[in-house]
Parts: C-alpha cells; structure tokens; sequence
C-alpha cells in the first residue's frame, strides 16, 4: 500500500479507489487519458473514522511527484505538512464557515496550480457550510477550473449535512467505522501502546482513532471517560441528577477552556501586537485607537471557537455514557457482539439485572436526544438536566 | 433677614434623581420664600475651584440670602472638599449650602465630613422593594391631596413600572382626573396592562400551578418585548430550582443557601412552590422545559404558542403525579 494512504485504519475499498485516481490523475498531467479521476470528491463516515485524513492523503497522492503518494517527495511530504501552496485547508475552529470566507477560497481555487500538478481545496467539516457558503462553493463545482479539486469532509450525504445540488456533483467516497481490531493493531504497531491497553481504547473509542489514540496517551482524558461512565451509578434521586448535570457541564467547560486559553492569548497578543500596542514614540496611541473593534471582532470568533470545543467535549462524553447504555441491551438481551465500555462490564451487567429492556432503550434515547438539542442550540445545562432526570427515572 | 426656617447646610444623599431634583427645588423654594430676591447659584463638584466657593460665601456688600447648590459631590476634588468643610464647621447664616451626593463610596469622606459639621441630611435613594414603592405611591397622592388604598397604589405599579418620575406624573394626572379619592377601580379606568413582566413572573405562576396566571403573565411579557428565550430560561430555571431545593430536603433556608448555592430568599419561595411537587412531575416537568428551549431557538415555527404549550405541560405534570395527594406533600 502506498505510504501516505497507510494511515486510513481499515478502510481498504475506499483506498484502492483513492489509489486508482491518483493514477488516473498522474496520468492526466502526462497527457494520456487517465480514467477514474474527477473533480470533486465527498468523504463521508462516521466520526474518527478519518475522513480528513483520507482527503489529506488523498491531496498528498494527486500532488507526489511519481503520482502514488510516496510520502517522501517534495509533494507529499508539503501536503502531509499542510505547507503546499496548492493545496488550502480549510478547517473550521468556529460553528460554521460563512459565504465571506468561502468566496475567498473559491476565487482562489480558480487560479492555475503553481506547481503544475493540481490545484486542491480540502474542505473539512463541509456540514458546517452556512447554506450561502453551500452556494458559493457549488458555483465552483458546477464549473471547474481544469485542474482544480474540491475534498469536502462530511459525516453523511443526508441534506442536513450537505445539499443535495453539491452533493450530485461529487463522487462519494464512504469510509466505515473501522473495527476495534484494525485501530488496537494500528496502535499498537504505530504508537507503541501495549497490546491489551489498545485493545480495550480500542473498543472504548467506539471506532474513532484518534479518541482511541488519546485515550491511550493522555491520562486526564481516561480521568473524564471514567467521571462519565460513574454517573449511572451516581442518579440516586432528583437532587442527584442536577449534582451530575453540573458536574459534567462544568468538565466539558474546563476542557474547552484549558483546550482554547493558550490560543485565544496568543492570537489576541499577536494581533495586539499587529495593531501597534504597547509601541513608544510619537504617534503610538493613536495607532491602537480605533483598534477595539478589531479585538471585539476577535473575541466573537474565539467565543465561537470556544463554543464549540465546550460542545465538542460534551458531545464526546454523551457518546461515551451511550455506549454505557447499549451495553447494558446487549447484555441484557445477550447479544453476540462485544461490549463497549470493558472496564464497566461489570456495572452493566448489574443494570441488565435489574433494567427491563424497555427502560434501557429510553435511556439510551434520552441521551441521543440530548445531543441532538445540544446541536439544536439549546442551552446544554437544560438539556444535560433533562436528560439525566430521564437516566434516573428509566 | 436672617430666617432658621431653612437649615445652613443640607446634604441630599441618595442615587435616585426625582428625589434629588426634589430636594433641591425644596431648598430652592423655601430661600425664595424668605427672601423673593435670593441669589440661586448652582454648579457642578467636579468644576468648581475652592476660589470661587470663598467668593460665594463671603459676606456680601448688599446682604441677602444666597443659596449654593453644588451638584455631584462626589466629583469634589480634595482641595474644594476642604474648602467646604472649613465652611461647614463655620457657615454663614445667611448662606445655604446644598450638596448632592449619591451616596456610593466614591467620595464618602466629603459626604462624612458634612454629616459631621451638622448637615441636614435628606435621603434620596433608590426605593427598594415593593412596600417602599407602595408607600411613595401613597405619600404621593397624599402631598397633591388626595387619598389612595393600597391596592389602588399595588395597581398603578404594577400598571406604570418602577420609574419613580413616571409614577410621579402617574399621580398626579390621577389626581387632576378624578375627585382625589383613589381606589383600585378608579387606577383600573385609567391604567391597563402590565409594565414589568419578566420570565420569572410566567415561571412562578407555573410552578404553582396557576395556569391562567402564567399565561396571562406569559401574554404580557410578549406584547411588551420580553424574548421568548430568557422567558423559556426563566421556566427551566424554575423546574430546576424547586427540583433541587425539594430533594435537598426541609431544612433553614439560611442553612441550605450554601450547600444549594442559591440566596435564602430563592430557597423559601422554592420551599413554598415546591408543594404539590412529586419527583416524577419534576422529571415531565424538566423534560418540558428542554423542549420549550429548542423550540423558542428556532425548532417551532411559533415560539409564543411553544411557550404556552411548555406552561400546560409544567402545569399537568405538576397535576399528574400530585392529584389525590394534594395536602399530603410531595410523594
């Protein structure tokens, strides 16, 4: 297999078909008809199961100089970096991608590649295009530059994630979620984690590596999984409940805080700086007059930065207490599959006992409606306390 | 010429402006009364230089009564506070000082210093509370001459709103309307509708069970402007409130305030609401609240009949699971 393709965990079928194009794409550059390229390409799966990474490899492979996606030439090695001057990124930090913004980079995304091979717009995260944005970038798939192509990352083709006009010009690529086995190996052969400590983050990430990679390294996101997976057994009564809720809201409030504080300061010292504060000499204060706008500005998208990584977080923590949930079903209806969560087997197997299958099919729902009224903007504290009130009364 | 009627030295203390302007015509008016032609000079703490204050009340070559208004006393800087402060230990008979004040810390020296060297001090501060409010209502309608019941003057502020001017002009345009005997009919001919309804208003009446209240509150918020968010905030907040004071238990209200992390004051009415709560009504009840939340940011196309939905469905779940147990408590 073609090195930059080897991080795709377990997503064969998707890769011999990334591979064939970048073939097909080598040889357009040749001049000889080259078959099962185009212009524009949906990755689609579900989360973890890499589909920036896909494209990023994917855009590696179109820009290598022998057109496989060596990993060492020139090409690839600036893409992997993100450096290569034809190839843009776009990866959202805040909760969507404006039309200003889009407009920008499709006038870009015009313009001839500057090293000869391909001109690449990698979208990441396109369910966050507003439907203005949508617009502008399906102008641009409509009528493609001759070398010019579109990456767009979303986790499904539904039209809530991506309208159906640019989905119909695209080809589809879907990603599965990949098996615990295929992450444990990749974790174990790659990132040194001994082999039965990735096989349970394996399972416990639910088929998302880079969770399971986190889980593996980092000791304080272990500490929220198991805070997580301790609140069934903490839903006593009522009070209980708002005691939970608010301890899981104020966990994912000091992660996006501690994930966010370091970058929010240093972009607000950088652009201080831009503007000319803390300068001496005739002329300085007046130069930072007139600047407030420009740091309220910055303050807006960083709020909105911070927004998300608070909804990232809990998002996060409610798919770890829904695997809580589905194995205690499948324990109780003595379902062939493995479990979820290894370490809370236990637990749930006592909650199979004393659950009837109905009531762990409302919880488990409970907590799936929650994510949803957390992406429909509802204040997450209301919709954690309602959700844990259902927990507790099943 | 020399009249004890008005007092040397008056400090007006307080943050509430109809009080001070008051204060200040009064003192006006009472050294027009003993003199028709006393001197009236008015200026402003933050640019008056302590020069100017020893020309003014430095005996005049004509005599007569002179009235020295310095507004913002806190703005005073430290050698014009001096300067008065010396007067004020020695003033002059003839000579009225009023100072203005709001009464914060800014300042509270000079303020102090007044008070000490025998100021006559008029309160002026904001009304706190509704039994304030009810009273100015009623001294109100007494100094223009008329006479008011409480619940005329509960009305009429419930009508206007807590703006002491407008309540002010609220009265006395009663007052040239009618005979001057005002009772709660007469307020309800002239004044209707709701001045000030917050979300708290419709989540209080829900929580109690008092449908046709909260709507009523809920109508009122609407039509004057209140967003439909904070009033599903305001609901949400209420369930939470009662769910998390009921299950803590009966208990001192001061006692629980630290644990719960809410004001005593929001524990006893929780305490209160809290009758008729069974934990099963709380959980419908919560689940309501969440719903009403995503419907008001845009999952129902009209938020105000979300709302209203959200305030039956509190209403029934606190039916639901207390009828037949009313009078027996929670559970």
């Amino acid at each position: 297999m073609s090195p930059v393709f080897a991080d795709l965990v377990g997503q064969d079928e998707a890769v011999d078909v990334l591979r064939h194009a970048a073939a097909a794409a080598a040889h357009i550059i040749d001049g000889s008809p080259g078959q099962g390229m185009t212009h524009a390409w949906i990755f689609t799966g579900p989360p973890g199961s890499g589909r920036s990474v896909a494209a990023r490899a994917f855009a590696a492979a179109l820009q290598c100089a022998t057109g496989v996606g060596c990993g060492d030439c020139h090409g690839c090695h600036t893409t992997l970096t993100g450096t290569h001057a034809d190839v843009r990124f776009v990866v959202p930090e805040g909760l969507s991608i404006g039309v200003g913004e889009m407009r920008a980079l499709v006038l870009r995304a015009a313009s001839a590649p500057s090293g000869g091979r391909w001109q690449v717009l990698v979208i990441e995260d396109a369910d966050r295009l507003t439907e203005a944005a949508g617009n502008a970038l399906l102008k641009a798939i409509e009528e493609p530059p001759p070398r010019t192509v579109f990456l767009l990352c979303t986790p499904s083709t539904h039209p809530d994630d991506i309208s159906v006009t640019i989905r119909s010009r695209c080809r589809v690529i879907p990603l599965r979620q990949p098996p615990a086995s295929a992450i444990a190996s990749v974790l174990a052969s790659r990132d040194g984690v001994s082999p039965d400590v990735a096989q349970w983050v394996a399972s416990a990430a639910q088929g998302h590596v880079g969770r399971a990679r986190r889980l593996a390294r980092d000791p304080e996101a272990r500490k929220r999984r198991e805070a997580v997976l301790a609140v069934p057994r903490r839903l006593t009564g009522v009070g209980a409940c708002f005691d939970a809720a608010s301890a899981l809201i104020e966990a994912a409030e000091a992660e996006a805080e501690a994930a966010v504080a370091e970058t929010d300061a240093t972009e607000r010292a950088a652009l201080e700086t831009a503007l000319g504060a803390g300068g001496t000499g005739r002329g300085a204060a007046s130069a930072v007059r007139g600047a407030a706008g420009q740091l309220k500005d910055l303050e807006r998208r960083q709020k909105s930065r911070a927004t998300r990584a608070q909804r990232d977080s809990l998002d996060r923590a409610l798919v770890d207490l829904a695997g809580f949930y589905r194995d205690v079903l499948t324990l109780k209806m003595r379902a062939p599959v493995a479990v979820v969560h290894a370490d809370t087997e236990q637990l749930a197997s006592a909650a199979a006992e004393k659950w009837t299958p109905e009531s762990t099919l409302r919880r488990l729902e409970a907590v799936l409606a929650c994510r949803d009224a957390i992406e429909a903007n509802v204040k997450p504290r209301i919709a954690v306390e309602a959700m844990m009130l259902s927990l507790w009364r099943g | 010429m020399t009249s004890t009627a008005s007092p040397p030295i008056v400090l007006v203390s307080g943050d509430e402006e109809l009080l001070v302007t008051r204060a200040v015509a009064q003192a006006i008016e009472a050294a027009r009364a003993a003199d028709p032609g006393a001197d009236v000079r008015e200026y402003e703490a933050g640019a008056l230089s302590p020069g100017e204050v020893a020309e003014m009340v430095s005996p005049s070559l004509f005599g007569g009564r002179r009235l020295l208004v310095v507004r913002n006393g806190q703005d005073a800087k430290k050698d014009l506070a001096a300067a008065l402060l010396a007067y004020a230990k020695n003033p002059d008979p003839d000579v009225t000082l009023v100072v203005t004040h709001p009464g914060a810390a800014k300042g509270k020296a000079f303020a102090d210093g007044l008070r000490a060297a025998g100021a006559t001090v008029v309160p002026a501060a904001k009304l706190k509370g509704q039994r304030e409010r009810v009273s100015f209502v009623r001294d109100e309608i007494r100094r223009n001459g008329g006479k008011c019941t409480d619940d005329a003057a509960e009305a009429l502020l419930a009508a206007v709103g807590n703006d002491l001017r407008e309540l002010a002009a609220a009265c006395s345009q009663l007052i040239a309307d009618t005979d001057g005997r005002i009772g709660a009919d007469t307020v309800a001919r002239y004044y209707r509708g709701r001045a000030e309804v917050s979300g708290f208003t419709v989540a209080d009446a829900a929580m109690v069970g008092d449908v046709p209240g909260a709507l009523e509150a809920l109508r009122w918020a609407l039509h004057v402007g209140v967003d439909p968010v904070p009033i599903a905030d305001a609901l949400a907040d209420g369930v939470r409130t009662v769910a998390r004071v009921a299950s803590a238990g009966r208990g001192n209200a001061y006692q629980l305030a630290s644990s719960l992390g809410m004001p005593a004051w929001k524990i006893e009415r929780a305490q209160r609401q809290s009758r008729g709560w069974s934990p099963e009504g709380l959980v419908d009840a919560m689940r309501a609240a969440a719903e009403c939340n995503a419907e008001v940011k845009g999952g129902s196309d009209d938020r105000g009949y979300a709302l209203e939905r959200a305030i039956f469905a509190v209403a029934a779940a606190r039916q639901g699971a207390g009828a037949g147990q009313r009078g027996s408590g929670a559970r």
